[in-house]
């Protein structure tokens, strides 16, 4: 009798809730909610892309000019740390697959690292434009600009400057609103890696029951997936 | 690569699909070359095809994410269907917002032949 109760609550006995056939079942149809969920995520960033464009395609030469002072060493850093996490990311749900508890947890955590890392570049990077002026709308500054590029341009003549100067703010604002939304999708998936990661400790999953793990895994690529396209497009042509 | 055939559909239909370590580790390498290669193509100018260049890259990584990482590949081709879907609205988005934008331009000579006094 005493066997029967703690088989019941050993996680390879997983019992999916009564309105599932199966664990399967659930596994698939949260999957396919976790789909829809990404898919207006997907859409959500295409009004931000959409401004890029039009912006990029109403003053070309200001988004080639501003996007010189990004600085592109942390951008293609901070590509490199989310592609990695992607794959411990993909290797933690293989482990939770597997039933490997210690690799599952391993991977999480490794994956959760990679996010603060990410977002410690973010911070430099931020802080040093907010500092300069680098910034959308009012708080935008002309001059921080100016010292800015020729800085680090100084062959630039001053008209060329000058003429950037007046519209750089609009390309700091699709850079900080893209950037931003992403960074806020980085710590929310953070947030969700944290949760898995607890759980996975905790023992909460078996082979039958990892579509947690799965799901996180999912959001955690799609904010991969959003940087693959901001990191060539914000940091390399502008 | 052999094992990226590896993948079998012998399982029983409950348990999950295990795709190997090296299939893993064989998509992170092409990102990361992907990666060094739109970098490396950005030090050169090709006008307009800058972006076009930058974007199809970008979409070949993301191709290998979504497919091997995210399990596409393999998965219930209704999952595919609705990211493809999406990919369609953003499509339907895009072209006549910049349409419009590429094309105001043309209408001005006409509007002020047919308005000469607006």
């Amino acid at each position: 009798m005493s066997t029967h109760v703690m088989a019941q609550h050993h996680p390879a006995e997983y019992q999916p809730p009564h309105h599932f056939p199966s664990a399967r079942a659930e596994a698939e149809a949260s999957k396919v909610g976790m789909w829809l969920f990404l898919a207006t995520e997907v859409l959500l960033f295409a009004g931000l892309f959409c401004a890029y464009a039009a912006y990029k395609t109403l003053y070309p030469e200001i988004f080639k000019g501003a996007h010189k002072l990004l600085d592109l060493k942390w951008g293609a850093v901070n590509t490199m740390v989310l592609i990695f996490s992607s794959l411990t990311m993909a290797l933690a749900v293989r482990a939770a697959q597997l039933g490997q508890r210690l690799n599952t947890v391993k991977f999480l955590a490794i994956t959760w690292l990679c996010g603060a890392a990410f977002m410690g570049v973010k911070y430099i990077e931020y802080s040093h434009k907010i500092h300069v002026g680098l910034v959308p709308g009012q708080y935008y500054d002309m001059l921080g600009f100016t010292r800015e590029f020729l800085e680090k341009f100084p062959q630039t003549p001053m008209s060329e400057v000058e003429r950037l100067a007046r519209g750089a703010h609009l390309f700091y604002g699709v850079y900080f609103l893209m950037t931003g939304l992403h960074g806020l999708h980085v710590l929310i998936g953070m947030g969700a890696i944290g949760w898995v990661l607890v759980r996975a400790m905790r023992g909460a999953f078996s082979p039958k029951f990892y579509f947690p793990v799965e799901l996180v895994g999912l959001y955690w690529h799609l904010v991969d997936l959003i940087w693959i396209y901001l990191f060539p497009l914000l940091y390399l042509v502008g | 690569m052999t094992s990226m055939m590896a993948p079998s559909h012998k399982h029983g239909h409950d348990e999950p699909h295990v795709l190997p370590v090296s299939v893993y580790v064989a998509v992170w390498a092409a990102l990361v070359v992907l990666t060094g290669i739109t970098v490396y193509v950005a030090h050169f100018d090709f006008g307009s095809w800058n972006t076009i260049i930058a974007v199809l890259v970008a979409t070949t990584k993301a191709s290998l994410v979504s497919l091997y990482f995210m399990h596409l590949r393999y998965d219930n081709k209704f999952n595919l269907l609705i990211l493809l879907g999406s990919l369609m609205l953003v499509a339907i988005f895009f072209y006549p917002t910049l349409t419009d934008l590429t094309t105001r331009g043309l209408i001005e000579p006409i509007r002020d032949l047919i308005l000469p006094n607006r």
